[in-house]
């Protein structure tokens, strides 16, 4: 079982890995909006579901699809605690 | 200035006035052509650029060309020929089923389909749909995958990002098919192409870029779509026209063009852009429109949202000094 930082570290790899180039991949804060900041867009948005829910065996629902529980690595992280926890 | 139900009312004849002297100076000064090529579809954007441009130019320097495929609805070639007969244009017809077969778009998207739904055959229709309670929740724009057989209930399921993107990208081959189409025909007769987006298509990036984006002069691009109805009244296009609902005519489902993207009905969406534009507090527009705060935040960021992701799209493209 990961810990939160774990856990934390694990996503922020991903975003950085899979969207962000060189430079930018430390560039950014784990409270920053994906969206907002141009990290990643919508579609890019699906891949971080993607991610999740094959790292984590979880479904996301089509409710749970919100910026509250998507749109930051801080954000993302507590959204996976509270449904696998 | 006052915001009220009526704030997106445009003198609609003076408005056609304007937008025509400039047609023409724009074909002819500016472009250099010697009339224009539009895609006509029987749907109220291409209507009432070709309305415009053979009041403008003359009806012989319009050329409508139709450009149906397997997908498209019967009713977009009545309705067009309806109104080149009005208009008293030339209009003609270019299947373009057999170019996208050979470009492979639909074994493409089919293969995409399947992905998301084993059991997807050729006894299905399909079409891809957006959320519609933009304005209950705030939400992360996500694409469901319908497909439905006649006489069953449809399947709904959300779909993965690649195979999203192979939908798209097969089904974006019918738009670019139609600009080289436009393009085709517009070069034979040293005409200039119609782009016929209106605000809200061009802003919020709903085209394909180099597919319907793609053209010389995009005379409504600045026109709410709400505004593109009233233009349409003031140059008398024929009702069945105007009562059509606005569709994508790309999927083999109907579609509005509602759920497809924008999530919002028209006159609302409108209302919340114009406000946004000129800075309306938020209680005002509330008001106005009857709703409460948080769905007037929750519309306008989704506009902004849109017109951000998809600033790319308008761009022409970027050169490396």
């Amino acid at each position: 079982m990961l810990t939160e930082t774990e856990m934390k570290q694990k996503i922020r790899d991903f975003i950085a890995e899979t969207f962000l180039i060189g430079d930018e991949q430390d560039s950014f804060e784990n409270t920053d909006s994906f969206m907002a900041t141009g990290i990643v867009d919508s579609t890019g948005i699906l891949e971080v579901v993607g991610f999740i829910e094959s790292e984590y065996e979880m479904t996301v629902e089509d409710d749970e699809m919100t910026p509250s529980n998507l749109d930051s690595v801080n954000n993302l992280t507590e959204f996976v605690i509270r449904k696998t926890g | 200035m006052s915001f009220n139900k009526d704030s997106l009312r445009i003198d609609a004849d003076d408005v056609a006035n304007q937008l025509m002297k400039q047609l023409v100076v724009q074909v002819r000064r500016t472009l250099h052509k010697q009339g224009v090529v539009i895609g006509v579809s029987g749907g109220i954007d291409s209507t009432v650029c070709a309305a415009l441009c053979a009041k403008a130019l003359g009806p012989d320097r319009v050329l409508g060309v139709m450009m149906p495929e397997t997908d498209s609805a019967s009713e977009s070639e009545t309705l067009a020929r309806l109104l080149a007969k009005k208009l008293g244009f030339k209009v003609i017809k270019e299947v373009i089923t057999d170019g996208l077969i050979g470009l492979q778009c639909y074994e493409k998207r089919d293969e995409a389909i399947k992905s998301v739904f084993p059991e997807f055959d050729s006894s299905y229709k399909s079409k891809i749909t957006i959320p519609s309670n933009i304005l209950e929740k705030s939400v992360v724009n996500f694409f469901n995958l319908t497909i439905q057989k006649d006489g069953e209930e449809p399947k709904v399921k959300r779909m993965p990002p690649a195979a999203y993107l192979q939908i798209v990208a097969a089904s974006n081959l019918k738009q670019r098919l139609r600009m080289t189409t436009l393009y085709y025909h517009a070069e034979r007769k040293n005409y200039a192409v119609i782009g016929t987006g209106n605000k809200d298509e061009h802003m919020q990036g709903f085209f394909v870029k180099y597919g319907d984006g793609g053209a010389d002069l995009k005379p409504i691009a600045h026109l709410f779509k709400t505004q593109v109805f009233q233009l349409a009244k003031a140059l008398e296009i024929p009702e069945e026209i105007l009562e059509r609902t606005p569709t994508t005519d790309t999927y083999s489902s109907e579609q509005t063009q509602e759920e497809f993207f924008f999530g919002l009905d028209f006159y609302r969406m409108d209302m919340l852009w114009y406000a946004m534009e000129n800075n309306v507090p938020v209680a005002e527009v509330a008001k106005v429109l009857d709703l409460t705060e948080e769905q007037v935040k929750r519309g306008c960021q989704n506009i902004q949202r849109k017109i951000i992701g998809t600033e790319y799209l308008r761009m022409p493209p970027l050169e490396i000094e």
